[in-house]
């Protein structure tokens, strides 16, 4: 059942052994592609002061950064699994009115700059905010400028690409799956769980990737939501940009490092869990 | 004798060699287009001593590049065709000094005050306020100017800041002041004026003796220096420095 073979992989098997090469109209544009997304990256490696690398590394705060970008990149995006997965099922399988004005809402942070999404957090969750005003009074606990603050800004913008790419995932599942089980006595919460989620297993383990890579590189919700505090708030990304303004090419270093880091770990989870082949 | 030879000789130049309608004169009349680099804590009274320049010279128009001093300074490096730089930083400014025509002059001065929400819920009076763990303080990261600028404050007082956040600009620190979400901020004097009234400043009288100090000059390649020379002329006259001293400036 964790490999469900739909009808289209059985039609097509021997296509990826045939050396056809790739047709000129997409090969040349894909080059383009390519060249223009690796090359600022190759700048960075060229412009990289490499002798420098090892006191650059030692210097206090970038290992207490880069442990904190990741333990907050990896929280918000279990937030948002939990919460995701189910909200892109509601959109993509259920029959609630609005569906097309609640996908519109969620997928506002997307285009919202992230600075103005840091605004409207403080909005709602700050110490003056609808929600955090009542928190603070009822509790004295104010979430700005808190670890947790870091995961809340990353989770809101980087939950609507897990969402997006769960609920495409979910529109191309083969629908005729879950009705075979509800036909066989199934409920509909079994049906999820035991056809649903495995069926489109690969779409929310690229869903999950794309979320964490966005969370890892956040930065204008966090610094204006969570501001800026080391070993408290102060992700990579506020690290680099604040090196920046003094030492570029430390910075430069820092973004290499982080880069690194994400890279090595993507890799890693594709070979373990996603498996050769695996759509990412 | 050489030295008369040669300004008229650049004088002459001046007056036939530029040919690209920047800086076309009408019986003596400013004209063409003018463009200023400034820093953006600028960005008010320029706005308005440019559109009072332009009025006076209808022919001439004014075009602004506001931004941080460090890219400014960059820009110009770079070539950017600036006529006149106004620098929040004499620093940034020293690297492009030789870039000028004359020296730079400083015109206005700014200072740190302690930015509160309106009303000082948290009653704050002074720096030692900024000391306490149990407020909510923003300061600027020690990486950019007004962070360097408020570590000097601190230390000139021998007191040690308790912040909840090292903001990435001076207005990033303010606008959590406006929010309300923090107690209080250490910004610049001009910042607060700008806020209305969402913010109230209190004096630091320990900041006395930290001043950011604004240099302006006239640039050596100005497409257009007989304007340049106008704009910082009204820059530094009565009706720019009270521009200047409203927008919460010192003058020196």
């Amino acid at each position: 059942m964790t490999h469900p073979v739909g009808p289209k992989s059985r039609l097509w098997p021997q296509r990826q052994g045939r050396g056809g090469g790739v047709p000129a109209p997409l090969l040349v544009p894909a080059l383009l592609g390519v060249a223009f997304l690796v090359l600022p990256l190759l700048g960075l490696l060229v412009r990289a002061p490499w002798s420098d690398l090892g006191p650059q590394l030692a210097r206090p705060g970038v290992g207490e950064a880069l442990r904190l970008s990741l333990v907050s990149a990896t929280l918000a995006t279990v937030v948002s699994l939990l919460l995701g997965v189910p909200l892109a099922w509601v959109l993509a399988r259920s029959q609630v009115r609005g569906r097309s004005v609640l996908r519109a809402l969620v997928t506002v942070p997307l285009v919202l700059p992230p600075v103005v999404g840091g605004v409207a957090l403080f909005l709602v969750l700050g110490r003056q905010g609808i929600i955090g005003r009542w928190l603070f009074e009822a509790t004295g606990f104010s979430l700005p400028f808190t670890t947790a603050a870091v995961v809340v800004a990353e989770t809101f913008v980087a939950m609507p690409f897990l969402v997006i790419s769960v609920e495409g995932a979910l529109r191309a599942a083969d629908a005729r799956f879950e009705d075979a089980a509800a036909t066989l006595g199934a409920d509909r919460w079994t049906t999820f769980r035991r056809v649903t989620l495995p069926l489109v297993a690969p779409g929310i383990a690229a869903g999950a990737v794309l979320c964490w890579a966005r969370a890892l590189g956040e930065f204008g919700a966090t610094i204006t939501f969570a501001g800026n505090f080391p070993g408290t708030t102060q992700t990579m990304p506020l690290a680099v940009y604040l090196t920046l303004q003094r030492d570029p090419e430390a910075a430069i270093v820092l973004s290499l490092v982080l880069l690194g880091v994400s890279l090595a770990t993507l890799l890693l989870l594709r070979d373990r869990w996603l498996g050769r082949g695996a759509v990412t | 004798m050489k030295r008369l030879v040669a300004g008229a000789l650049l004088l002459v130049l001046a007056g036939c060699g530029v040919d690209d309608g920047r800086s076309i004169e009408t019986d003596g009349e400013l004209g063409g287009t003018l463009t200023v680099f400034a820093a953006a804590s600028l960005t008010d009274v320029f706005t308005d001593l440019g559109d009072q320049l332009e009025s006076e010279h209808p022919g001439l128009d004014v075009q602004f590049n506001f931004a941080g001093s460090s890219a400014l300074a960059t820009q110009v490096t770079q070539g950017a065709p600036a006529d006149v730089l106004a620098s929040a930083d004499e620093e940034q400014l020293d690297a492009v000094a030789d870039l000028g025509a004359g020296d730079p002059a400083v015109f206005a001065e700014n200072t740190l005050v302690i930015a509160v929400p309106a009303g000082n819920p948290a009653d704050v009076r002074g720096l030692a306020d900024l000391a306490d763990a149990g407020k909510s303080i923003a300061l600027c990261a020690a990486e950019v100017p007004c962070g360097a600028a408020a570590a000097r404050v601190f230390d000139a007082a021998g007191l040690t800041p308790a912040p909840d956040t090292l903001e990435q600009d001076v207005r990033a620190a303010l606008t959590k002041v406006q929010l309300g979400e923090v107690d209080a901020a250490l910004v610049y004097a001009t910042d607060v004026a700008a806020a209305g009234s969402a913010v109230e400043a209190i004096e630091v009288p320990e900041a006395a003796d930290v001043v950011n100090r604004y240099p302006l000059m006239v640039l050596e390649r100005a497409p257009n220096p007989l304007a340049a020379r106008a704009f910082v002329d009204l820059v530094r006259s009565d009706t720019g420095r009270q521009a200047l001293a409203d927008a919460g400036f010192r003058l020196p």
